[in-house]
């Protein structure tokens, strides 16, 4: 009965959702009052009903319902449950569920939280998030139904992919919703915008949180994963530009740019077009995103069923969406009025060469990404684009923007100085210099590239500190003044400088880790050593063993730092006889910063095993940069001021840049 | 159910038949802009920013102010025609929904988790439902060696060979070694390996052997394994010695003789060489040791089968063939008579191919 009634909750949320799509502008278009408050309650109805179906799926999973189709694919009655809840959305019906779950999450705190908003923006953002919310319903219940049920009911399930039997699949899936989904708001207000033709400022001070907060979890969901991928492909890298990985770089991407843009937005009431056009790329790259991933055009570990019905009903919602947005832009955008004016060189005029670089990585990516399938699916041709191809177009756009990073928060608004800026980051400079001299003294200066980003990267974090050290007067004023100023300092100062030093700590990972790290490969039997990134890795012996829902084989190894064992490291292959597949679990083990990672090939019958041992440099500060950017995100957006940005009176030069 | 779709009715009619915001509040955009002139002097008191900044500050934000009051436009009377047709359509919607839902969904199926399926009860459930019982059983007792044994023999007549061999292990090792039980865990081992007597499967055959000298199996078995190993001279006596000790009736000694004429490289006459794939060397192995009934069983198992994989894969005349003269021999000419009929649908197409069966059904004379 609880999996009907989940079924049945789904399909009333998508008579709300249709409700939603319709009463609210109606009244919107009518200036009807009545009718614009339908949406709020709509909204919060639909999630509830929605959340109610998720946990009917749930309690399916977790007392192993073999009645229901989706339940039988993808589960095993000796699963661990924490599997089998995660298992909901390691497939691809239920992880669809989850998405509209958190579609209309966020709208239903857009109707709760948004009293202070205009009611007909508010009526119309919801409408617009009912569009959203009805397109996927009805892909749920026409084509992904998770509640299909199935008579007389098998006796054990599929089980889940063994490669997805892990904590990551708790972790890495709903926060990368989050940040895809969180980009559908923004959506929503700027199409609002587009029908309304005007932006007020109740537009402004909404859309910059909401991005921020999808930033933020876009990132955390991105870093985490790579860390996954990371440690249980077993092939030791963090990164291939995979399309599925690019579907989650280009929103971000452009959700930063977004970023940026809605601060100028927000506090200059400016660049009010763009910041709309790019609200709608956002979200269209997260719906490109979901339809890569989805539709099964590309193979991988998320691509759960390729069903070209499926395929051509998203590519329908995809035209739809995008090109409705789009068009709407194009029509109405001349309607906007447009803000403030600012000099090329401000702070202004600063976010917005972010914004053209940022757009044109993406676009570099959007390319490199898309090119090969349109090639294949044109002339039959298959091509491979890979890392020399973004090295060569994604690098050398990067490598500019981060050089300009430190100096965006140096300059004040509408009006900057050039010089000025640049005479504060001097000491910014010298460190990066002095960190590029000891990296070429630690490791040699055979590859300059490296030394370079070390550089960068230095940079990135001195100019992040500089900047906050100039605020507070750090050396210039009594340390206790100093001190003061630190804590009056806006939140949201603090997170722009944390976001970009995450940003040079992830540049020093990713630098290190590909430059200066060893790979080995080898064939070892019990008791052999090898000596890996200074340490003396020892293969002690195999261990057999029994698991939950697989047996494994697990190797230890000792590590030794100078005759002294320091740490054991335990990698293991796992057989799951229900899917008649293997798993192999890494062994990482984390010297700090850098990790030693082992990874398993074959076990031959004679007790050798090939064995690839990796030490990777520095290797975790490229996730750990990531949260530190995160982290910067979230202080900036507890800092719920309103903001304006006071420009510089023009006739005299004050010595503080204005938050 | 109802009460769900009441709620969805009443979350839309509600709000339509309250009133809206009342007249004359402050449109929220200047409320805004209230708030930020009250923060601009808020910061100046806290010395976040210089008088000047703050000054520069409030013009800008006054000019933002002016320009909202200049767009706030007075609401629009009500229209009781629209809410109407809202209200219609908000309960229409619950309506529809429950249409949909009957269309999509199945309301007359309860759920069915994993405990209330084990709870049916025994003579209900079907064979597996008992195995997923009996599974579950031996999840949370694995040293219950008699569980093992039962559940044996039924994984290796459904074919999950590797969890035969487990199970059979697991029994050998708790309840100690007899004949049967090496047996039996052999035989698991020689199907899970399509036929090939492993070095384990032989181990196991000749513990048996030792423990049990007049067993049959074990000695059939290592009779195949020596064979297989290219030991010709040892298996021809391996096969004679077993083919001396054997009853005439005996249901495997066809194998025997067939495989003994092989090694000795002469043609064999029996029906059991043929070309045609008849029952495995392992399954006659295993039927010399059985019980007539048991025996019957595995037959009748057998030949349903094969008429499974004809229903799947009815372009096999050969397969037909052999399905009616299995019927037959097995005296169910009625079921005969049904296979040469889908036998003759499924290959209509190609009468000539249908030779082998027609000529099947004359010589029984069933036609």
């Amino acid at each position: 009965m609880i999996a009907e009634l989940g079924h049945f909750a789904l399909v009333l949320a998508l008579a709300l959702a249709a409700v939603q799509s319709v009463v609210p502008l109606w009244g919107a278009l009518d200036r009807e009052p009545r009718l614009m408050a339908v949406a709020p309650p709509a909204a919060i109805a639909q999630f509830l009903f929605t959340g109610l179906a998720f946990a009917a799926l749930v309690h399916a999973y977790v007392t192993s319902d073999f009645s229901l189709l989706n339940v039988v694919e993808n589960s095993h009655s000796s699963k661990p449950l924490l599997y089998k809840i995660t298992g909901v959305w390691g497939n691809h019906e239920g992880s669809m569920l989850l998405w509209v779950l958190i579609l209309t999450l966020f709208g239903a705190l857009v109707a709760a939280f948004g009293r202070n908003l205009p009611d007909r923006l508010r009526a119309l953002v919801l409408a617009v998030q009912g569009w959203i919310a009805s397109a996927f319903f009805l892909f749920i219940l026409l084509t992904s139904n998770p509640f299909i049920r199935l008579s007389p009911a098998p006796a054990e399930g599929n089980d889940l992919n063994p490669v997805l039997q892990d904590i990551g699949l708790a972790i890495h899936p709903p926060l990368l919703y989050l940040g895809y989904v969180g980009c559908s708001i923004s959506f929503a207000f700027a199409v609002a915008a587009l029908i309304d033709g005007r932006i007020d400022a109740a537009w402004a001070r909404w859309v910059r949180p909401w991005t921020l907060a999808a930033w933020i979890f876009l990132t955390l969901g991105i870093a985490m994963g790579s860390y996954w991928a990371y440690y249980e492909l077993g092939w030791g890298g963090f990164w291939f530009w995979d399309p599925v990985e690019n579907a989650s770089l280009m929103p971000w991407l452009i959700a930063t740019a977004l970023l940026h843009s809605a601060i100028v937005m927000e506090k200059r009431n400016a660049l009010k077009v763009w910041t709309v056009l790019l609200a709608i790329l956002a979200f269209s790259f997260s719906l490109i995103g979901t339809f890569l991933v989805r539709s099964g055009v590309l193979t991988s570990v998320h691509a759960f069923a390729s069903d070209p019905t499926r395929g051509i009903f998203i590519l329908v919602i995809l035209c739809l969406f995008i090109g409705g947005a789009l068009s709407l832009f194009a029509f109405r955008a001349s309607t906007l009025t447009p803000g403030g004016i600012f000099a090329p060189v401000s702070r202004e005029g600063a976010l917005v060469l972010n914004n053209l670089f940022l757009t044109a990585a993406a676009a570099t990516v959007v390319v490199g990404t898309l090119y090969p399938l349109a090639l294949e699916a044109l002339t039959g041709t298959r091509i491979s684009v890979g890392a020399p191809f973004f090295n060569l177009t994604f690098g050398p756009l990067m490598v500019p923007l981060l050089m300009l990073v430190p100096f965006g928060p140096m300059l004040a608004w509408k009006r900057g100085d050039i010089a000025a800026a640049a005479e504060r980051l001097m000491a910014a400079f010298g460190i990066a210099l002095v960190a590029a001299a000891a990296a070429a003294f630690a490791m040699g200066a055979t590859d300059i590239l490296a030394l370079a980003g070390i550089a960068l990267a230095a940079w990135l974090m001195a100019g992040a500190l500089s900047e906050t050290a100039f605020r507070i007067k750090l050396f210039q004023a009594p340390l206790a003044e100093s001190f003061r100023r630190f804590v009056g300092l806006p939140r949201s100062a603090l997170g722009t400088a944390l976001a970009h030093f995450g940003l040079g700590v992830t540049m020093l990972g990713l630098v290190a880790a590909t430059s200066w790290s060893s790979e080995d490969i080898l064939t070892m039997k019990p008791g052999e050593s090898v000596t890996v990134g200074g340490y003396q890795v020892t293969l002690e012996g195999f261990i057999p063993r029994p698991g939950p829902n697989y047996e494994e084989i697990a190797v230890r190894f000792l590590v030794r730092d100078g005759g002294v064992t320091v740490r054991t490291m335990e990698a293991s292959k796992r057989n799951f006889a229900t899917r008649a597949t293997s798993t192999t679990e890494a062994a990482i083990a984390t010297f700090w910063p850098s990790q030693v990672y082992i990874s398993l090939g074959d076990i031959a019958t004679d007790g050798a095993t090939t064995v690839r041992l990796y030490w990777k440099s520095l290797a975790t500060l490229i996730w750990l940069g990531a949260i530190v950017m995160a982290l910067g995100g979230a202080l900036s957006l507890s800092d719920r001021r309103l903001r304006v940005g006071a420009p510089r009176p023009a006739r005299k030069l004050a010595a503080v840049p204005a938050e | 159910m109802a009460v769900l779709a009441a709620a969805a009715a009443l979350v839309v009619l509600v709000p339509l038949s309250r009133g809206g915001r009342a007249a004359g509040a402050p449109s929220p955009a200047i409320a805004i802009y209230r708030d930020q002139l009250e923060e601009v002097d808020r910061d100046v008191s806290r010395g976040l920013i210089a008088e000047s900044e703050a000054e520069a500050a409030r013009t800008e934000i006054a000019r933002r102010l002016i320009r909202a009051d200049a767009e706030a436009a007075p609401p629009e009377p009500d229209r009781p025609l629209a809410r109407r047709a809202a209200a219609i359509l908000a309960i229409a919607a619950p309506l529809v929904a429950f249409g949909a839902y009957l269309w999509l969904g199945s309301p007359e199926m309860p759920d069915q988790p994993l405990s209330s399926r084990l709870d049916t009860p025994l003579d209900q459930a079907d064979v597996q439902t008992l195995v997923a019982k009996v599974e579950s059983h031996l999840a949370a007792h694995p040293e219950d060696g008699a569980g093992w044994e039962v559940i044996g023999p039924v994984y290796l007549r459904a074919g999950r060979y590797d969890d035969a061999v487990r199970a059979f292990g697991n029994a050998l090792r708790i309840l100690g070694s007899t004949a049967a039980r090496e047996t039996a865990l052999g035989d698991a081992m020689v199907r899970a390996n399509n036929g090939l007597v492993i070095a384990d499967a032989h181990a196991a055959f000749e513990r048996a052997a030792k423990l049990d000298p007049t067993a049959i199996a074990p000695r059939f078995y290592l009779a195949v394994a020596l064979g297989q190993d290219g030991k010709k001279p040892e298996a021809v006596a391996a096969w004679q010695a077993l083919l001396k000790d054997a009853p005439a009736d005996a249901a495997w000694a066809p194998v025997a003789r067939a495989a003994l004429a092989k090694l000795e490289g002469s043609a064999a006459p029996t029906a059991a060489a043929s070309a045609a794939p008849g029952p495995s060397e392992a399954d006659a192995a295993a039927s010399a040791d059985m019980a007539p009934e048991e025996r019957l069983q595995m037959i009748n198992g057998m030949v349903a089968q094969l008429a499974g994989k004809l229903a799947a894969n009815p372009d096999d005349p050969e397969g037909w063939a052999r399905l009616v003269r299995s019927y037959i021999v097995l005296g169910r000419t009625d079921d005969a008579r049904d296979a040469l009929k889908k036998a003759r649908t499924a290959l209509a197409a190609s009468p000539d191919r249908l030779a082998p069966v027609e000529a099947e059904a004359r010589s029984a004379g069933i036609e």
